[in-house]
This record gives structure tokens, C-alpha cells and sequence, in this order.
């Protein structure tokens, strides 16, 4: 299990040797084809700030040669905000009093509907908050079978779940599995997960060789930026990400970068990812893996998102709406995170053909 | 130059194209046009089968082009041949590009499910053409099995390091009684020119044409590689000298 291998690195000392990383530390990182960790802190670092056009080269040379000219396009769908977590940076936080929902199989049906006429989506990823009573296993299992029908490629984001779980919803349709560690500091991660399933370090680190174990087609994970230093978390996430390579190598991986905004609710972050920093980090997380999936939501936004897309990104959500039954059922209901880009499916798919790219709304089939 | 047979088929052309990566559908449809290729492959999972009018497919039928589904995506045998059923279905053709690629970072494909997914389709009456590693042993086996060409890699998919296996292709292709298709890896016309003069039947390229600054252009490369490469293979290259000739030859005492 990861949980012993990260035991191995220090989080002070990750920091220490990040910072201390210099020019040639990074024009080496960049002379090389295959790329380790150590190299990877390098990219990250302040030392490469110089160096960012080159890395942007370089990355969206390696993505064209992997990707090509293409975008994979997905959509969200959130199910439920019912959570009986405390996470202080999140809307959903159970002490938050507001009036909580879980869509009815029926209302599921019609979001899914409403989806279908938004866009050519074939990727859906459907998200819920925790809450193992009343939206367990067996609500995420009727979840997929009600959208397996209409949809080519099946994600969810939800609770950490047992080994058997997670092989169980693949019978239901389930191709692949994103959640975000928050942040990988041990030490740090109950300031801001003090209470509920969620505070348990250890069972949501460990819940990704869980996923691998059950054979899941693919595993998605992410940092929230903006809990603790960027640099670090991002570093042990690449640790991560080559520990689950080496232990499960028939599953795809991706990475996400979601970042909190100054403005956005009642937490405010304690670091601030600056646009020219989430470049670098895309930059570099694309020089460390060229194969791995990198995936933008909307929360960017457009303008960010449109430049960014040839450099390194491989999958956008569009048309995203972050409430249940935003599509369809309770249009005005409350949104877990703000969204930013909130152009209509239509318009992010125009935006992606003026930059040359063509959107690819399918690339599986619901049987594989 | 000698037109290429596979299963009933005849082809002129022996440039194998592929359909991903390319900026547009447009842009794909005037590659392919370009390069004279007459074997198109695509991946299953880009394609909604139930549309006739799918937007990517429409753009890749024609008469004289003949239809290489792929099962890319699938792990095993078992998917596999369950893949190879629905495309028959969906596209009304038994020719098939078995892709059995279970490693989804380099896409190496897996010998031991390949095998047994040809031996199964070749019974079913599938046209079977897989993609394989550079093994000659592996050929071997899947000629056996009843393949109707062999597809092994000059490097992994998408890398466009030319032939990296060179001398187990030289191998397989002094060994084949099917056609041998060099595919993946091939990243310049002179690595097609290349595989043509060691004596492959075919190449299939895909990622130098589709994402190069101007894949048309890439594609009209590619097909006077591949036919230069061919005809110097026909016409008999002359051996190479492995040391200079000795203006006094070392063996005149014999004479």
C-alpha cells in the first residue's frame, strides 16, 4: 500500500530540496528523455520560472506525439450533495445549512436526458459527496446502470470504497475512478478533515491501490491547491503516480490540478497558484509522464483554458454544472465549486476547432 | 511494381493508414486521399456505431478503401473476440486489426492473449491481421494460427523512432509465408523507405502523418517512400561490400 511508501519521503525535506533546486538542476531535468522524480522537483521550482517557454515546448511536443491534435471532452454530473463530511474549504461541509438532495432514479434519468441535449457527450462523470447510508454502493450502482445505456464512458467521483466495491460497480459499467487526495501532508491533512469518514488519512491514500486491485480501466487523482505548499503535494502526487504505475500497469492514470480562488466562499486559501504557476506544473507533469491524462475543468477559465489546451491538457469538461439536478431537475440549486468557464458545450467545442484540435466526445465503447 | 494480396483481396498501395490523431476529420479524409492508401484502420471505440452518419466514418468510407476496424481498447482475448463480433456487425466487414494492448502506456501488445484471440477468429472467419512485437517466434505462431498478415512493431506505438527492431523484422519477413506489415514506431518516410527495401509488404503509419505541420503533404511523402522503398526491393539491391577491394588481392598466391 502507498501509505508505507510515503512514509519514506519527508514532507520538510521535499520542500527543502525543491527550493533548493537551481538552473542546472533544471536544464538537466530538461536534456533528458525519461525523466525521475527528483527531476520533476526541478521543473516545479522556482528555478524554472525562467524556463517556461521552453517547457511549454516541450510539452506540447510530447502531448501532439501521444495525443495528437485531439481533446477528449467529459461533463460532470452531480447526483447527490448529501455528505456527512467537515472538509472546512467545501461547500458541501455537513455543517453547512442548507437543504440537501439525492436526485430519485427518475430525476437521475432526466439530468441524463438533459445532458444528451446539451452536447455529443459520451463521458460522464458522475459525483456525489459521502454519505454511505442513504447514498451508498447500491445508489452509485443504480446510478451507472440508469446511465450505462447512454453514455460510451462511465467515472465516478465519490467516497473511497472497498476493493470488492469498486469491482462491483465495473459489472454496473463503471470504467474508471477520480479522487483527490486534498493533500498528501499526514500531518496537516485533519486541519482541514477534522471529523467523518473523510478524516481518515490512511483509507482514502490507500483507496487508489484499492482501485487498482479492483482493475479499474482508469484511475484519476489530484491535489486541492491551496491547502498546503503546492510544490510538495504535487511532488508526492508524482511519487503516487509511479508507485500505482509499477503495482497496476493495465490501468490508465490522469492528474488533475484543481486550485481554490481567493474569492470563492467562506475559505480562503492559504497558498495561490498564480496562472503563469499552473502553466509550469502542466508543463512539467507533462515532461515527467508523457502518457498520462491531464485533465482542465471549468473552473478555469475560458481564456485560460483556450491557450492552455495545445500545451499539455488532454481532456475539458464543458458545459459543466456543479449542483444535483443542475441540468434539468433544480436549475438553481447550490453549486459545490464555482464555475468559470460557462460557455455551452457547443462553444468550448468551436473554441477547441479554432485552436486546430478536433473534440472527441467518444473514445470507448460501454462494453470494453 | 507487384500488387499486394491479402485474404481476396489485391492492393496497389502498401501504405496502411490510420485515422487518430488528426486535427479535423477533413484534414484525416485529405491525408488518406493523398497518400493513395487503400487499408484504412480505425479504433471501434471512436465510432458511434448506431449513427449511420458518424461524423468520423463518413469521412473514411469509400469504395476502393477497404475498412480495418481495430480493438484497441481491449485487454484480453475475451474482449477480443466479442469486439471482433460487434464489428462485424456494425461495419459489415470480416477484416480485422487485432490490438491487444493491455499496458495503456505503451501500448505493447500482450503475445499470449493475441495468439489465442487469432486462433479463435481465424475459426470464426475473421480475416485476421494482428499487431504484434517484433518475435519471430510469435509470427511464427500466429501464421500458424491462421492470421492473414502479420503486424509487428518497429517501435512502440506513437514514437516515431523508426525501426528499432530491425533485425528480428529482417528475420520475420525471411521467415513469413503471409505478408509481412511493419506497423508502429514508424516516425519518417525514410523509416518506411526502409522497412520497403528490407523486403516488408507493407507499412501502416499513423501519428507522423496526422500530427505533422501539414499532414497532406506528410502523406504525398509517404507514399513515394513507400513506393521507392518497393521498387528498389523488386528491382534487387545490390548487397553491400562489408570491406574495400584490396588493390592486391590478399588471395593471389591461390591463383
Amino acid at each position: 500500500m502507498f501509505s508505507e511508501e510515503l512514509d519514506r519521503y519527508s514532507w520538510e525535506d521535499t520542500t527543502r530540496r525543491i527550493y533548493a533546486k537551481t538552473a542546472a538542476d533544471v536544464e538537466a531535468a530538461l536534456r533528458k528523455s525519461h525523466l525521475d522524480v527528483e527531476d520533476f522537483m526541478a521543473l516545479i521550482s522556482p528555478a524554472a520560472a525562467p524556463y517556461l517557454e521552453q517547457m511549454a515546448a516541450l510539452s506540447r511536443r510530447y502531448t501532439l506525439q501521444r495525443f495528437g491534435k485531439t481533446m477528449s471532452l467529459y461533463i460532470p454530473l452531480y447526483i447527490t450533495n448529501s455528505c456527512t463530511n467537515f472538509c472546512v474549504y467545501c461547500g458541501f461541509n455537513h455543517d453547512n445549512p442548507f437543504q440537501r438532495t439525492i436526485l430519485t432514479e427518475e430525476e437521475i434519468v432526466n439530468e441524463l436526458h438533459a445532458i444528451k441535449k446539451l452536447g455529443n457527450f459520451e463521458n460522464l462523470l458522475i459525483v456525489t459527496g459521502e454519505n454511505p447510508k442513504d447514498a451508498g454502493v447500491d445508489y452509485l450502482e443504480r446510478a451507472l446502470k440508469l446511465a450505462h445505456p447512454l453514455f460510451s464512458n462511465l467515472t465516478i467521483e465519490v467516497m473511497p470504497l472497498k476493493a470488492e466495491e469498486y469491482e462491483r460497480l465495473t459489472h454496473a459499467g463503471l470504467h474508471g475512478v477520480v479522487c483527490f487526495q486534498e493533500t498528501y501532508n499526514r500531518a496537516r491533512y485533519n486541519v482541514y478533515h477534522p471529523k467523518g469518514m473523510k478524516s481518515k488519512f490512511e483509507w482514502r491514500l490507500n483507496g487508489f491501490d484499492r482501485m487498482g486491485q479492483a482493475n479499474v480501466h482508469k484511475i484519476g487523482m489530484g491535489v486541492l491547491i491551496g491547502l498546503e505548499e503546492w510544490r510538495t503535494d504535487v511532488t508526492m502526487m508524482a511519487h503516487h503516480l509511479r508507485y500505482l504505475q509499477h503495482h497496476y500497469w493495465q490501468t490508465k492514470y490522469s492528474v488533475n490540478f484543481p486550485r481554490m480562488r481567493p474569492s470563492e466562499g467562506h475559505f480562503q486559501p492559504n497558498v495561490v497558484l498564480e496562472d503563469r504557476e499552473l502553466a509550469q506544473l502542466i508543463f512539467a507533469f507533462r515532461i515527467f509522464d508523457h502518457d498520462v491524462d491531464i485533465s482542465i475543468s471549468t473552473r478555469e477559465s475560458a481564456v485560460f483554458r483556450d491557450n492552455i489546451l495545445p500545451l499539455g491538457v488532454t481532456s475539458m469538461s464543458a458545459g459543466s454544472k456543479t449542483e444535483p439536478g443542475g441540468y434539468y431537475t433544480y436549475p438553481q440549486a447550490l453549486e459545490q465549486f464555482h464555475i468559470s468557464d460557462e460557455r455551452t458545450p457547443a462553444e468550448v467545442a468551436d473554441a477547441i476547432r479554432a485552436k486546430g484540435y478536433e473534440p472527441v466526445w467518444k473514445d470507448w465503447d460501454g462494453w470494453l | 511494381m507487384k500488387p499486394l494480396k491479402i485474404a481476396d483481396r489485391t492492393f496497389t498501395s502498401r501504405l496502411f493508414t490510420g485515422t487518430g490523431k488528426f486535427a479535423s476529420n477533413e484534414k484525416m479524409e485529405a491525408a488518406i486521399a493523398t497518400s493513395g492508401s487503400q487499408m484504412v484502420t480505425v479504433a471501434m471505440k471512436r465510432i458511434r456505431t448506431e449513427d449511420k452518419n458518424d461524423d468520423m466514418l463518413r469521412h473514411i468510407l469509400r469504395p476502393d478503401i477497404q475498412l480495418l476496424p481495430n480493438t484497441s481498447g481491449v485487454r484480453d482475448a475475451k474482449e477480443a473476440v466479442f469486439a471482433a463480433r460487434l464489428s462485424r456487425e456494425a461495419f459489415g466487414t470480416n477484416w480485422l486489426k487485432l490490438e491487444i494492448h493491455p499496458d495503456p502506456r505503451y501500448l505493447l501488445p500482450d503475445p499470449v492473449e493475441t495468439l489465442k484471440a487469432t486462433e479463435e477468429l481465424a475459426k470464426l472467419g475473421f480475416i485476421v491481421l494482428p499487431y504484434c512485437q517484433a518475435d519471430p517466434v510469435l509470427c511464427k505462431r500466429l501464421e500458424n494460427a491462421g492470421a492473414a498478415t502479420v503486424m509487428p512493431l518497429g517501435a512502440p506505438i506513437g514514437t516515431n523512432r523508426g525501426l528499432q527492431t530491425r533485425e528480428f523484422l529482417r528475420i520475420i519477413i525471411e521467415q513469413s509465408n503471409i505478408p509481412v506489415v511493419v506497423d508502429a514506431g514508424i516516425g519518417a518516410p525514410s523509416h518506411a523507405a526502409e522497412a520497403m527495401e528490407m523486403g516488408a509488404d507493407a507499412v501502416l503509419v499513423n501519428t507522423a502523418i496526422a500530427v505533422a505541420g501539414d499532414p497532406v503533404e506528410m502523406a504525398k511523402a509517404f507514399k513515394t517512400a513507400v513506393e521507392a522503398g518497393r521498387m528498389a526491393y523488386e528491382a534487387g539491391l545490390p548487397g553491400q561490400g562489408f570491406t574495400a577491394e584490396a588493390s592486391s588481392p590478399l588471395t593471389a598466391f591461390l591463383n
